[in-house]
């Protein structure tokens, strides 16, 4: 019956569960140490310096400088800040020219749709049918007015993994702006900004085991962008108002729990989820790359049936997934990630999203298996398309 | 965002399958947008004696599929070529705007396939 059994939750992509250690972390500054960090009296001194804990653990962890860390609301604003920030800037140096992908996700693709109305002209560069850009065809891509590059690190849907140290080199020898949306994978993919030669990065807390509404741009020192949020002299001058104390010290606590072995373990954990699909389900495709690919992803096409309700049958058991299908968007519109990589639309209206955490255990992985057969095979009876 | 009822005919679909021996079949939708059904009928005495659906399509499809069918079977065929896709979703106790469009192909489907058992009528009687 519902309720009774435990839910097992294969939807890490979207938001992950915050780890109890972080909520220790930030329960004394809701509380206790609730006073503004702007203010100067010594009551204040607590939050101030959580918030400067965070920042450091945090660029520890990209290997930045802390002063090079602006914290913000999560990963839609950062994305936002960059772009926008970026190309208030250039525009005032006469150049209107952005280069991403057609894989992005909403919150840089909608504001590159924003940009364009405001007068900036935008290459969306195409991917493969893994899901991998093109360095000749970006590099051809750049122009003398281009400003600022956009590509993804790993991919939400399908987790492909972009060589970001190439396209890193690439634009810094073109002396162009390189900024990465790292949402996916910071803490799931070791990123080196200096190495990688990265002049922004967006990373956000609520996929990492932390709270939901705080985020962070890497802002390489000497990268002038413009703010968007004005107010007060909070983040250095870069983005105005109060921050969120409790927030920043639960974002600087899940990146300090962050172990390279939890990686080792969704990988084993994700290459066996998918061997298990495989080798049980008939007609049934792994989206994206299998190297490559980030820990966490698994996304399955099942042919002949549709995505929405592989998810609600899932639901029914508890098990909570997403989809790529049509159906079950608001805007009815498929995946336009998994369109881009060249499938057909029906295949695209089957796929379902897995994302694992670290604390996603085997036992919960053969119970989705198990479920998954009987499900799949139920739909594909009701389905015109399933081959006799 | 389902309401029980579109749940109950999601999770136990009635009348799906094919009829081997259909006096009429009818087919709407395509694959690329996400729905298709193809619904068979048998005909007896202007009566839908017997109705069978096979729907590719979201939970909505599926459901009006099914409800649809409960509906149809029973009905003389001038009561069937009246049905509607309100009507369908009226029974299911109401759809998600978005997924009118399902259930309009539901009845498009039904009515296809009466279309189809009176054109082989005709070409019988020549």
């Amino acid at each position: 019956m519902p309720g009774e059994r435990k839910m097992i939750y294969l939807d890490n992509g979207a938001t992950t569960k915050v780890d109890e250690r972080v909520l220790d972390e930030m329960i004394p500054y809701f509380t206790e140490h609730y006073g503004n960090p702007s203010s100067i009296y010594s009551f204040s001194k607590k939050p101030r310096q959580a918030i400067e804990k965070a920042r450091k653990i945090i660029s520890g962890k990209l290997n930045a400088n802390p002063d090079e860390i602006i914290l913000t609301s999560g990963g839609s604003e950062t994305d936002n800040l960059a772009l926008r920030g970026a190309a208030i800037y250039a525009k005032n140096n006469g150049k209107t020219h952005i280069i991403t992908t057609v894989i992005e996700h909403h919150a840089i693709l909608n504001t590159c749709r924003a940009l364009e109305k405001e007068g900036f002209s935008v290459t969306y560069l195409k991917v493969d049918n893994e899901g991998f850009i093109n360095l000749d065809e970006l590099e051809k891509a750049i122009r003398d007015d281009t400003f600022l590059v956009s590509i993804m690190h790993a991919n939400n849907e399908i987790g492909t993994i972009q060589d970001i140290s190439a396209i890193g080199k690439l634009c810094r020898g073109k002396r162009v702006y390189f900024h990465t949306d790292a949402v996916q994978s910071f803490t799931k993919v070791p990123i080196d900004v200096v190495e990688m030669n990265i002049d922004m990065l967006s990373i956000a807390s609520h996929k990492i085991h932390g709270p939901k509404g705080v985020g962070a741009l890497y802002l390489r020192k000497g990268v002038r962008i413009a703010n968007l949020i004005t107010g007060g002299s909070q983040e250095n001058n870069r983005r105005a108002g109060t921050e969120n104390v409790p927030g920043i010290a639960g974002f600087g606590k899940a990146v300090e729990l962050a172990k390279p072995e939890h990686i080792e373990k969704m990988i084993k954990l994700r290459d066996y989820m998918i061997k298990q699909i495989e080798d049980s389900i008939p007609d049934a495709k792994l989206n994206g790359p299998r190297q490559k690919r980030l820990c966490n992803n698994i996304n399955i096409g099942f042919r002949y049936i549709e995505g929405e309700g592989i998810l609600m049958s899932l639901d029914m058991e508890g098990i909570c997934v997403s989809t790529g299908s049509a159906c079950s968007s608001k805007s009815l519109d498929p995946s336009h990630v998994l369109m881009s990589l060249g499938l057909k639309h029906e295949e695209v209206h089957g796929s379902i999203r897995f994302t694992i955490s670290r604390f996603t255990e085997k036992e919960e992985i053969d119970f989705t298996v198990e479920k998954l057969k009987g499900i799949i095979e139920h739909l594909r009876k009701l389905s015109p398309l399933t081959p006799r | 965002m389902y309401t029980e009822k579109v749940m109950k005919h999601f999770k136990e679909p009635k009348n799906f399958g094919e009829i081997e021996d259909a006096d009429g079949v009818g087919e709407v939708g395509n694959p690329k947008c996400g729905d298709m059904m193809y619904c068979y009928i048998k005909v007896r005495k202007n009566i839908i004696e017997d109705i069978k659906i096979k729907t590719f399509g979201c939970v909505s499809a599926i459901a009006t599929s099914s409800m649809m069918t409960e509906m149809a079977k029973g009905m003389t065929l001038e009561e069937a070529e009246k049905l509607t896709r309100d009507e369908v979703a009226e029974a299911l106790e109401g759809l998600p705007p978005i997924k009118m469009h399902c259930s309009n192909l539901a009845v498009d489907a039904l009515h296809r396939a009466i279309l189809d058992y009176k054109n082989k009528s005709k070409s019988k009687e020549k």
